[in-house]
Formats: C-alpha cells, structure tokens, sequence
C-alpha cells in the first residue's frame, strides 16, 4: 500500500485519536498520507478548540457508566483526564502534538470546504499546520489509488 | 531460519529481514544494510539516530518508535524522516541491527 486518506468525522477525544493513531502509523510504515477533517472532526483543527477536546460520557455503552451519572457536571473532564493519562503513558501524545508530529512526519491536513461553510469558520479559526480548506472531489482526486480510512 | 547476504556473509534474520543476532552487527555491516535499504551513505546524523536506538533498546528490551526516538536521539520528527524516508523508526531499526519497534506511536 502506498497511500492512505484518513477520514476524521467525530470530535469527542476517543473519536479522534484512532485517526491520529493510524495516520501516524501509516507514515512510520512509509505510507504516504492525508488526512481530512469533516462535520465534528473539525474541532481537533480548530486552533481555540484543539486543547480542550473531551471524552464522551453519555450515548456510549462501552463506558460502562449509567447515562445519568455521564450527564453529572465535571463528569466528562474527570474522565478525559484520566483517559490522557494512561495515554501519556503509552507515549500517546496531546491532540495538538500528536497532530504536529504526523504533520512533520510528511502528512497533508485538509478540513473539508462543505463542513467549514456550515459551521461558519474562516481560514484563521484553523491551526496553523492545517495545509488547505479542500472539496469533497478534491479529496477523492488526492486520494485516487490509495486506500480510504473512514473514522 | 532465514538469512540475509550481507558482505559475502549469510546472516539470520527474523521475518521482517532484521538480524537475529546482535553479535552479527558491526558498522560495516550497518553500512551494508542502510545500502540495500536504499538509506546511502550514513552521516553523523545517522549515527546518532542508529546509536540512540540501540541504547534505548538495551535499556528497554524494545526500539523506540517515532515520539521516543526523538526524545531518545534529540533529532526532529521531520529531520527523521529526511534521514530514513520510507519509515524512520524501522528502518534506523533494522540498521541498528535491532527488531523492528513494537510500540504504534
């Protein structure tokens, strides 16, 4: 496999993280890669949002947690915090890191124009290593021949 | 076992095509390797990466793959990938005459 576009459509903490896993991984392989950030998985590129992503604690029966104990107010914090330690164990680094990292490694950022358009976001509400606001066809003619990895 | 001809010599290698024995490693012999790997000549800069590497792992019992490589060897994620452009941490690793790192970060 040469290449691989890696789709990131959620934005809790546990959303975006396998994307940034794979797409890391995917360079360490020597995979050519690009990511592109649509719909809710636009908050880990939101330079004002990228530190304060969070954990979501209701509507998810992995958790293993009642719905209302989810909802207590502080809950969902305490959880991303505990989560991004036993990541930080692992060598797992913080969103804005780890994204820096893939991004050094070789990797292109794209957000998508249809999701930037309906949230209302310019250009400077964008982290500075997001390398272009990018169409859905300008997506697919990136990735032509590679693999796509939806997340 | 499978082996590898490096130097005239046949070498065991694992199923990654990394050496099995650490003894079996010199710096001719990584030359060698970084050669075949498509690497070329290996600079200082090289050097420091393929050292660290093999002192973390003697340390740790595993390579370090691409966040701790950078703590461990002081050079940049993008200058390692300039260095070792199909993989850094895999390939510094094979050079290294070490298996390939097991960690996914």
């Amino acid at each position: 496999m040469d290449r691989v576009s890696v789709i990131v459509s959620h934005g809790s903490l546990e959303g975006v993280y396998p994307a940034l896993i794979m797409a890391n991984g995917a360079r360490m392989e020597g995979i050519e890669v690009s990511l592109f950030f649509t719909f809710f998985g636009l908050e880990p590129i939101i330079e004002r949002r990228m530190d304060h992503l969070q954990v979501a604690t209701v509507g998810n029966p992995a958790m293993h947690i009642p719905t209302l104990i989810g909802m207590l107010p502080g809950f969902p914090t305490l959880v991303t915090s505990m989560m991004k330690k036993e990541m930080e164990k692992l060598d797992i680094p913080p969103v804005r890191e780890f994204l820096q990292m893939i991004h050094d490694a070789g990797a292109e950022i794209y957000a998508c124009k249809a999701s930037v358009d309906m949230f209302h976001f310019k250009k400077q509400d964008f982290w500075s290593g997001v390398d272009d606001i990018i169409s859905v066809g300008e997506f697919y003619e990136k990735a032509a021949d590679g693999q796509i990895v939806f997340t | 076992m499978e082996t590898l001809e490096i130097l005239g010599k046949h070498l065991a290698v694992d199923k990654d095509g990394n050496l099995v024995n650490r003894a079996d490693w010199n710096e001719e012999i990584a030359r060698a390797i970084a050669a075949q790997e498509g690497i070329g000549e290996l600079t200082d800069r090289h050097w420091a990466v393929i050292r660290a590497m093999q002192k973390a792992f003697d340390r740790d019992g595993d390579a370090p793959s691409i966040r701790r490589l950078t703590n461990e060897s002081g050079v940049d994620v993008k200058t390692l990938y300039q260095l070792f452009p199909k993989g850094p941490a895999k390939k510094a690793a094979k050079i290294a005459g070490l298996p390939k790192p097991k960690g996914c970060i």
